[in-house]
């Protein structure tokens, strides 16, 4: 007799489909089993649909006759983030962080520093007015996980590791403002908000999104087939640029 | 193996789409129908008839109706001035069990969704915009799902209608008859942040 898969984890609720009348389709960021999708037994039910909000940390038991079964799952609620439903800019952050989750990670692969780093990100939103460059350091480490990580260190010309002003588009590399030259107005902007440095204001986090967005949208969302970047992202830029202004 | 007539059992599997009905269920209830043709199926037939012949989406809200404009928009007992904004023709009707509410309406037919590619102009929302400049409104009180694409799309019509007339939204907290112990925390603080001097 063949014996059933199950696993039991933690996960952030990445999105949530009706399935059937009754039954929901889950889609989970998990620890150890990375992006996984299964079904929710009764998941539209009163009891349980205020449960399935994206952002929602859960507690997943999944089982499956086979491993390659899309499966079902019990969940516990661990921690709800409907919180951020009230903060105009949070819930376009949390739209942002789920629609890119889901978009970009490989089904059944585990990501745990990842997993770490949105876990805080998501915690994180509308708790402090600096959480949009976190958002944005966020964005870099998703682009390092999946293998389109940019070198900020020093710059790709002259070495230096001070006057850092632009991103290569081609490398992803840092360049300063001394080795840029004539090719100043070919590359994409290096605020000190990509690196980390608080400056006040969402302009410098705008400019550094513009650059983030260059490489999501021509290393990442070309490897998936030039697949169009999630909506939810430009909505959340558009509120950043909406504030800047 | 066929244990009806052909006509009963298109109509049984007709009635298994229905929600809330099964194979089984359906073919009971077409039983029931069946036994009792002259008091349930004929007037039952007579009325589905007359709704597929005349059912359509009031041009003005996107309520359901038999005539082009529908009776809470043609109304002039209805407040103008105001428009409640809902998901669906069923929130109408919930709001509108609860009598409260004495002004306009607006189904949106949604809400916005990054997973399904649902955007504005999928919904209603450009003809909302034109009906706050168009009808005088002063105040569009936003009754959607206090879920995250419901809020979504509420925070989304709150920004395009800025500066044009008063936004608001539904409270979110305790329901009635809740007991604290089996909320969740997300409505807990919801209620927490929306609490009222006594």
């Amino acid at each position: 007799m063949m014996r059933g898969m199950d696993w039991r984890d933690q996960g952030t609720l990445l999105s949530v489909r009706k399935h059937g009348e009754t039954s929901a389709i889950i889609e989970v960021f998990t620890e150890n089993h990375g992006r996984h999708a299964g079904v929710v037994r009764g998941g539209v039910s009163r009891k349980i649909a205020p449960i399935l909000q994206p952002g929602a940390q859960l507690d997943l038991s999944w089982r499956a006759r086979l491993e390659d079964h899309l499966g079902a799952f019990t969940v516990e609620p661990v921690k709800s983030r409907a919180g951020v439903m009230s903060d105009r800019l949070a819930l376009a952050g949390l739209n942002a962080m789920t629609a890119l989750l889901s978009f970009s990670l490989p089904e059944r692969e585990a990501h745990p520093r990842l997993y770490a780093q949105s876990v805080a990100m998501f915690d994180l939103l509308g708790q402090s007015e600096t959480w949009p460059i976190a958002y944005l350091q966020w964005e870099l480490a998703l682009l390092e996980e999946l293998g389109f990580g940019l070198d900020l260190s020093a710059c790709a010309v002259t070495g230096a590791a001070d006057d850092l002003a632009f991103v290569s588009p081609r490398s992803g590399r840092a360049v300063s403002a001394g080795g840029a030259g004539e090719w100043a107005d070919r590359l994409l902007p290096l605020p000190p908000e990509l690196l980390g440095v608080v400056t006040g204001g969402s302009a410098g986090v705008v400019e550094g999104l513009a650059t983030t967005g260059h490489f999501l949208m021509h290393g990442l969302a070309h490897s998936l087939g030039n697949k169009p970047l999630p909506e939810a992202r430009a909505r959340l830029v558009d509120r950043l640029a909406r504030q800047a202004s | 193996m066929t244990t009806a007539p052909r006509e009963i059992e298109e109509l049984i599997e007709l009635m298994a789409k229905l929600p809330g009905l099964g194979p089984r269920s359906a073919r009971r209830a077409v039983l029931y129908l069946i036994r009792k043709r002259g008091i349930l199926l004929h007037p039952l037939a007579d009325a589905m008839h007359a709704v597929a012949a005349t059912a359509r989406e009031c041009i003005t809200c996107g309520n359901v109706t038999t005539t082009e404009v529908c009776e809470i928009c043609s109304s002039q007992k209805r407040a103008i001035g105001e428009i409640c904004v809902v998901e669906d023709v069923a929130d109408l009707w919930a709001m509108e069990r609860a009598g409260m509410f004495k002004g306009r309406y607006h189904v949106l037919g949604g809400t916005l969704s990054a997973l399904d590619a649902i955007g504005p102009d999928d919904l209603r929302i450009p003809r909302l915009v034109r009906r706050v400049a168009d009808e005088g409104i002063t105040e569009v009180i936003l009754a959607l799902n206090a879920t995250i694409d419901g809020q979504t799309t509420a925070h989304y019509i709150a920004e395009e209608l800025e500066g044009r007339c008063a936004v608001t939204s539904l409270a979110q907290g305790v329901p009635v008859g809740g007991e604290l112990d089996y909320l969740d925390d997300g409505t807990i603080s919801a209620a927490l942040r929306a609490r009222k001097a006594l």
